[in-house]
C-alpha cells in the first residue's frame, strides 16, 4: 500500500486541483476517498486520468451500493444526506503506484441516474452495465446500456435492500404445457443467523 | 452473383472451447470476426447478496466457488479485507502459509490454463500432463484442509490449522500391488513440507517438458503470434492487470508494487512480454511457472526453521483450542459467540487486493458495525478482460477467437459470481 507521505500530498493535490469540486475528503485505514457531486463526474474524472500528478490511468472497479438500511448516525457520519444510491470507483494509477475511492451520490432516490464514464476509461462499459442491472442505477452516455448477470427478461434490481434474498419468481418445467414457466417463488424466507448491530462500546472492559 | 451479407453465430453457451458457460454472439463476414458480444451471467449466484445475508466467517467457502481453479487466493483477498476493517494482526508463519500457498495455487490455476488452453488450440497431450501435476498439489490442498477443491482453509486472523506432520498415502489395491505402492509413497513418508519440496525439486523439469512440446512448436506459434494484440496503454485503458497486462509489456505486479503478506521479504522476479500478443501472454505465464516456484521453495525453508501459531490469539475472531475451550469459562463464551452470532466488525470500508493468478483480485468491503457485512463487491479480474474480448477479436478469424478466450484465462465462476 502507499506510504503515508504519498497519501498525504495525494490528499493535498486533490484539494489544490480539484478546489469546489471536491465534496468532501476522507482517509480510513490508509485509503483515500474523495466524494464527488453527480453533475462534476465527467469534469472530475477526466482530470484525475490526464493530470499528470494524479495520472490514474485505470479504472480497477465500478460498483453500485443501496444505503437505504445503513443506519442513520453512520449516514450522518458519512455524509450521505438522505441519498439511497451511490456509485463507488476504484482508481488506480499504474505509472503513479497509488489507488483512489470516488463516491458519487446519485441525486434522485427513485430514479438514479450518473453521468458514464465509459469515454474516460472503456473498462467502465461492463461495470455500468452491472449496477444498471443490479441497482438500477441510470448511466446517461453509456453507448448500450443493457442488463449482463441476470435472465433474459428479469424483472427488478435484484441488490436493492428491499429485493428478497429469494427473489420473486421461481422457474420450473410444467408438464402440462411442455415448457419452462415461471411462478411466484415457494421458498420461505428464513434467516439462520440474525443480524445484530451492537451498540457503541459493547462489552468494553474499561470505563 | 449472391450478395454475402454479415451473419451472426451462437457461440456456446455449450461449447467446450467456451471455459464453462460463456455465450457468445458472433457477427461474421465469412470467416472474419466484425463483432463479439459475450452474453454472462448463467452461472450468477448473487454471492455478494448471499454475503450480505451471512456472517463474515459462513461467507469464506462462497469464496472458493468463485474462481473455482484458484480458491485459496479468493479467500486470501477477502480475509485480507476482515482483517483489515478489524485491524488485527496476522502471525508471521501464517502469513508464509498463506504466501506459500497462494503460490501453489498459482502454479493449479496456470496449469489448468495452459492444458485447457492448448487443447483448445489443439494440443491433446499437454492437457494430460498438466493434469498429472495438478494430482500432486490437489493433495497438497487435501492435506491441509481436507477438501481437494474448496479449501476454506484461510480465516480471518491466520489459517485454520498449521501444516500435517504426516501425507495421505496411498493403498495397494487390485491395480497397484504393495511394490508399486511403495513406490508411489516414495514422496510421501515426511511431512507436508518434504512433500512440496519433493515437488518444487521435480517442478521445473516439467515446465521445461511443457515448453519442449509447445514454445517452438510451429502449430503452436501459428496460432498465438500476433492474435489478439493489446497496447500497453490500452490495456491499462481495458482494465487489465495480472498476465494480461504484463504480456503487454507494462510492470505492473501487486506482489512487488503494493506488497501484502510477506512478499517484501521473498526474492522473485517478475516477467513481461513485448509484443502483447497471446504468444508473449504464454511466455509470461510459463515463466510464472518458475517463478511461483521459487517462491515456493523460500517458504518452504523458513517454514522448516520457525514454528509458531498460525492464527491470531484474539479469540474474538478466531476460535479458541478445544481444551480451553472446555476448562475455560470465558473461551467458552468466545466460543459460543463465535459460532452462534460470529464477530462484528467496526463500521467502515476498505479495499482489499491480491494478485490473483488471472489479474487483481479485490474486495470491497462496507460494514455498519454488524455481524454481517453491508456491501461486499468483488472485483474479479475475469470481468475486465472478458469485456474487451470483443475488441480484441475483432477482424480475427473465428478460430483465433477460441485461441483468444484461451489466453485470457476465463473461468465463469468469477466472472458471473
Amino acid at each position: 500500500m502507499s506510504s503515508i507521505i504519498q497519501q498525504e500530498s495525494l490528499a493535498g493535490a486533490l484539494k489544490s486541483v480539484l478546489a469546489d469540486k471536491l465534496a468532501g475528503l476522507q482517509t480510513q485505514y490508509g485509503e483515500l476517498t474523495i466524494i464527488v457531486r453527480a453533475e462534476d463526474v465527467i469534469t472530475v474524472s477526466t482530470m484525475l486520468r490526464d493530470d499528470f500528478i494524479f495520472d490514474f490511468d485505470t479504472l480497477i472497479d465500478l460498483c453500485g451500493i443501496d444505503y437505504s438500511t445503513y443506519g442513520n448516525d453512520l449516514s450522518v457520519k458519512q455524509g450521505l444526506r438522505d441519498k439511497r444510491f451511490a456509485v463507488i470507483y476504484h482508481l488506480l494509477s499504474v505509472n503513479r503506484n497509488h489507488r483512489l475511492r470516488i463516491r458519487v451520490l446519485a441525486e434522485n432516490n427513485e430514479f438514479p441516474v450518473i453521468d458514464s464514464v465509459t469515454e474516460i476509461w472503456p473498462v467502465a462499459n461492463w461495470f455500468e452495465r452491472e449496477a444498471f442491472d443490479l441497482y438500477g442505477i441510470v448511466f446517461t452516455g453509456h453507448p448500450d446500456l443493457r442488463r449482463i448477470l441476470t435472465d433474459y427478461g428479469f424483472i427488478g434490481n435484484p441488490f436493492r435492500k428491499d429485493f428478497p434474498l429469494t427473489g420473486n419468481v421461481e422457474m420450473r418445467y410444467d408438464a402440462e404445457q411442455k415448457r419452462v414457466i415461471y411462478q411466484p417463488v415457494s421458498i420461505e424466507p428464513r434467516e439462520i443467523t440474525p443480524l445484530v448491530i451492537r451498540e457503541e462500546h459493547y462489552g468494553d472492559c474499561e470505563s | 452473383m449472391a450478395e454475402i451479407r454479415n451473419y451472426t453465430m451462437n457461440f456456446g453457451p455449450q461449447h467446450p472451447a467456451a471455459h464453462g458457460v460463456l455465450r457468445l454472439v458472433l457477427e461474421l463476414d465469412g470467416e472474419v470476426v466484425r463483432r463479439a458480444d459475450p452474453h454472462i451471467g448463467l452461472l450468477h449466484r448473487a454471492t455478494e447478496k448471499l454475503a450480505e445475508n451471512k456472517t463474515y466467517i459462513q461467507s469464506v467457502p462462497y469464496m472458493d466457488r468463485l474462481d473455482y481453479v484458484s480458491m485459496m487466493v479468493n479467500e486470501h483477498a477477502y480475509v485480507m479485507a476482515i482483517e483489515k476493517l478489524l485491524q488485527i494482526e496476522v502471525p508471521l508463519r501464517a502469513q508464509y502459509i498463506r504466501v506459500m500457498f497462494d503460490e501453489i495455487t498459482r502454479i493449479l490455476n496456470h496449469l489448468l490454463w495452459i492444458g485447457a488452453h492448448a487443447l483448445d488450440v489443439g494440443a491433446m497431450t499437454m492437457f494430460l500432463y498438466a493434469f498429472r501435476e495438478r494430482e500432486d498439489l490437489m493433495d497438497c490442498y487435501e492435506a491441509v484442509s481436507g477438501a481437494r477443491l474448496h479449501a476454506a482453509y484461510y480465516r480471518p486472523g491466520g489459517v485454520y490449522r498449521d501444516l500435517p506432520d504426516t501425507m495421505p498415502k496411498y493403498q495397494p489395491s487390485k491395480i497397484h500391488n504393495e511394490k508399486q505402492t511403495r513406490l508411489r509413497n516414495a514422496n510421501r513418508e515426511g511431512s507436508l513440507l518434504d512433500f512440496i519440496e519433493d515437488f518444487t525439486n521435480r517442478f521445473p523439469k516439467y515446465v521445461d517438458e511443457y515448453e519442449t512440446l509447445l514454445t517452438d512448436n510451429r502449430i503452436w506459434k501459428q496460432r498465438l503470434v500476433d492474435i489478439g494484440i493489446v497496447s500497453p496503454d490500452r490495456a491499462k485503458a481495458l482494465g487489465f492487470t495480472g498476465p494480461m497486462l504484463r504480456g503487454s509489456g507494462v510492470e505492473w505486479d501487486l506482489r512487488k508494487k503494493q506488497p501484502y503478506e510477506v512478499y517484501d521479504r521473498i526474492d522473485f522476479d517478475i516477467p513481461v512480454g513485448v509484443n502483447g500478443d497471446c504468444y508473449d501472454r504464454y511466455l509470461v505465464r510459463m515463466e510464472e511457472f518458475r517463478q511461483s516456484n521459487r517462491i515456493i521453495k523460500q517458504c518452504v525453508d523458513w517454514l522448516r526453521k520457525n514454528p509458531g501459531p498460525v492464527i491470531t490469539d484474539n479469540h474474538k475472531v478466531a476460535p479458541p483450542s478445544r481444551v480451553d475451550m472446555k476448562q475455560n469459562m470465558e473461551e467458552m463464551i468466545h466460543h459460543f459467540k463465535l459460532f452462534t452470532e460470529g464477530f462484528h466488525v467496526p463500521p467502515g470500508e476498505t479495499y482489499a487486493a491480491v494478485e490473483h493468478p488471472k489479474g487483481e483480485f479485490g474486495i470491497y468491503l462496507v460494514s455498519n458495525g454488524a455481524n454481517k457485512p453491508y456491501r461486499l463487491k468483488i472485483r474479479a479480474p475475469g470481468f475486465a478482460h472478458l469485456a474487451a474480448l470483443d475488441e480484441m477479436s475483432r477482424g480475427h478469424m473465428i478460430a483465433d477467437v477460441v485461441a483468444i478466450i484461451g489466453t485470457q484465462d476465463i473461468v465463469f465462476g468469477e466472472i458471473d459470481r
